[in-house]
């Protein structure tokens, strides 16, 4: 089987996750071809075809046109499989591909069992092991999920492409995140608040805990749109990626994208009232519990 | 202006879940459900869009069973004008292409200007609804927005990429947005717009006379992850959970001197 794999661009440089496309192409047994939107300038080390269409016409974000370049090469290579990353550029372009393609889309692969692709359901709390209908897949796959492969260091074999396509979506360039204040990704001990603490008050109760403890305090996403916590202490995807050697999680779920941003943390304590919260996947230990009974117990026990 | 947003049912995602017979989905009885969060953001904005324009017509549509107009009402109770629930009772086996498909069939030919969906919904979560529906109406979609503004005719948003860095993007109407979490502040309906929502058309429409095509896939089987076992699970009285935490972190870290 021949698999088409999507590479992205990001700010000029071309990301790692194309790794990862690989390893998982290689783990489904099949033949792989790269799609880029790129320059010749950076070029991820590849034994294979690579389908190389020019940023500087295409633009680094412009679905249509870059829908219509892939769509040109499956045309030619016709692939079994045509594999994104699950990422903000992946999740938009992959059902556009798929619907040119009539292919079946299956979204967010974290694992495949006797060739059959699983995906989570309800935030990781359950998985679905999905069949496509038809013989063209398209996927995505969560980040993480499938490693890496041995790079080689040969560069690929370039096979130049283009469209005359425009599109109808206009890029306007990059606003960067909102920076300043702390930053987690140094701090040793973070206690971090998720929705859980049920209102903007309780964070007191985090902060305390987080002072108790000698660290900082983070917040999981919810908190932060709610603006109880400032966004430069969200962690996750689209926060900050943190590694401290104690990470408190009190009332957070553990949705990946918010264990994307904590999960190299040395030890993990989740506070939950759900037993079953995805968070205790990954927790060292898991209090079941109520956090604004438990969690001043804890602080006033630490400060004795 | 024509608006279109369009909402999901889904259970509280705290919920104790369990395994349906054909061990295919969740079992979906006793479940709390409640609107999908990513569709709160996107009835939110297509409402204040109204509010702006003054002159446009708001259609909330959502596709499953009787209870489902629950969520329709709520939408409706937000400040959409009308609601159309298309009834199907078997929408938890449906896969996106279908309820793309049977949204498209709906909003064929009434001229919606601007429409709105959730990034994903958050218990299937594949993000492709709200793209598939753009490409059956030929319209340019735009994903994960997380700010958006109208003015005579175009659309600027800002799209969220990863590490928070976000995509400026201009884009002409008719035009379809996916909306991500934090677009806006979300309203609380009002006791009297509760009251006037339940005034409000509410159309019915069977899920048989929207829907032409055949499933792209099919789920084999679903099941509760495994337990990776090496974590701890402490219960019991506060109290001594904090002892024995305070001495698990003594013991296993290097944090508690
Ligand atoms: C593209 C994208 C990017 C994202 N980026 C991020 C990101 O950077 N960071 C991030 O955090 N999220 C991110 N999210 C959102 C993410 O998917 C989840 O929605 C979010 O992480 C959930 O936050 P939460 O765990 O605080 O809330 P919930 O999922 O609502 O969980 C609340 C938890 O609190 C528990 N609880 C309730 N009451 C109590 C109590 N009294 N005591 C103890 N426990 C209690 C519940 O059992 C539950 O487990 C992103 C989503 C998308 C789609
Ligand atoms: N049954 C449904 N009825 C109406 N809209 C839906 C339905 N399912 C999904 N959607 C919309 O499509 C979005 C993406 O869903 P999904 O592709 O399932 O992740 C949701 O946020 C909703 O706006």
């Amino acid at each position: 089987m021949k698999a088409l794999l999507i590479a992205e661009y990001r700010d000029g440089k071309l990301l790692d996750s194309v790794y990862e496309l690989i390893a998982f192409a290689e783990q489904m047994g099949a033949e792989s071809s790269l799609f880029l939107v790129g320059s010749g300038e950076a070029l991820p080390g590849f034994n294979g075809d690579l389908y190389l269409a020019d940023i500087a016409r295409h633009g680094e974000f412009n679905p249509e046109v870059h829908k219509e370049l892939i769509l040109g090469v499956a045309k030619q290579l016709q692939p079994g499989l045509v594999v994104f990353s699950h990422s903000s550029y992946g999740w938009d372009l992959a059902p556009r591909v798929a619907f040119g393609l009539k292919a079946a889309q299956i979204s967010e692969v974290v694992a495949v069992v006797d060739g059959v692709p699983v995906v989570p359901v309800c935030n990781g709390k359950m998985r679905r092991e999905v069949k496509a209908k038809t013989e063209l897949r398209v996927m995505t796959l969560q980040a993480g999920a499938f490693g890496l492969p041995e790079i080689p260091a040969t560069a690929p074999q370039v096979i130049p492409i283009d469209t005359s396509l425009s599109g109808r979506i206009s890029f306007d360039g990059y606003e960067e995140a909102e920076k300043g204040g702390v930053d987690l990704s140094k701090a040793e001990i973070i206690v971090s608040a998720g929705r859980g603490i049920g209102k903007p008050e309780n964070v007191a109760i985090i902060r305390d805990l987080a002072k108790a403890l000698g660290g900082e305090y983070g917040a999981s996403r919810p908190v932060v749109d709610a603006e109880w916590v400032e966004h430069n202490r969200q962690v996750g995807t689209t926060g900050q990626s943190v590694s401290p050697k104690l990470y408190v999680a009190c009332g957070i779920s553990g949705a990946i994208q918010h264990l994307a941003g904590m999960k190299r943390s040395e030890f993990v304590v989740a506070i939950n009232t759900d037993k079953d919260a995805p968070i205790g996947e990954i927790a060292d230990v898991l209090v079941v519990a109520d956090l604004k009974q438990f969690v001043p117990v804890l602080t006033e026990k630490l400060q004795k | 202006m024509n608006i279109l947003v369009c909402v999901k049912q889904v259970p509280d995602m705290e919920s104790k879940f369990k395994i349906n017979a054909a061990g295919t989905w969740y079992d979906i009885t006793d479940l709390a459900w409640r609107m999908n969060e990513y569709d709160e953001y996107a009835v939110e904005q297509a409402v204040r869009l109204k509010e702006q324009l003054g002159d446009a017509d708001l259609t909330v549509i959502s596709i499953g069973p009787a209870k489902v107009t629950e969520t329709i009402k709520k939408a409706l109770a937000m400040g959409c004008d009308r609601g159309v629930h298309i009834v199907d009772e078997a929408v938890a086996g449906r896969e996106p292409y279908e309820i793309a498909s049977a949204i498209a069939a709906f909003a064929a030919g009434k001229e919606f200007a601007v429409i709105f969906t959730g990034m994903q919904s958050q218990d299937r979560g594949s993000a492709q609804v709200g793209v598939l529906l753009g490409e059956m109406l030929s319209l340019p979609s735009v994903t994960t927005i997380v700010d958006f503004a109208y003015a005579d005719g175009t659309a600027v948003v800002k799209r969220e990429l990863e590490g928070g860095i976000k995509a400026r993007i201009k884009v002409a109407v008719p035009a379809l947005f996916t909306c991500q979490l934090g677009l806006n502040t979300v309203r609380y309906p009002t006791l009297p717009n509760i009251m006037k929502a339940k005034k409000k058309e509410l159309l019915a429409v069977p899920m048989a006379e929207l829907l032409s095509v055949e499933p792209r896939q099919e789920t084999v089987k679903i099941s509760f992850p495994e337990k990776k076992g090496s974590g701890l699970i402490l219960e019991g009285d506060p109290a001594e959970l904090a002892d024995k935490l305070i001495r698990i972190l003594k013991d296993k870290t290097g944090v508690l001197a």
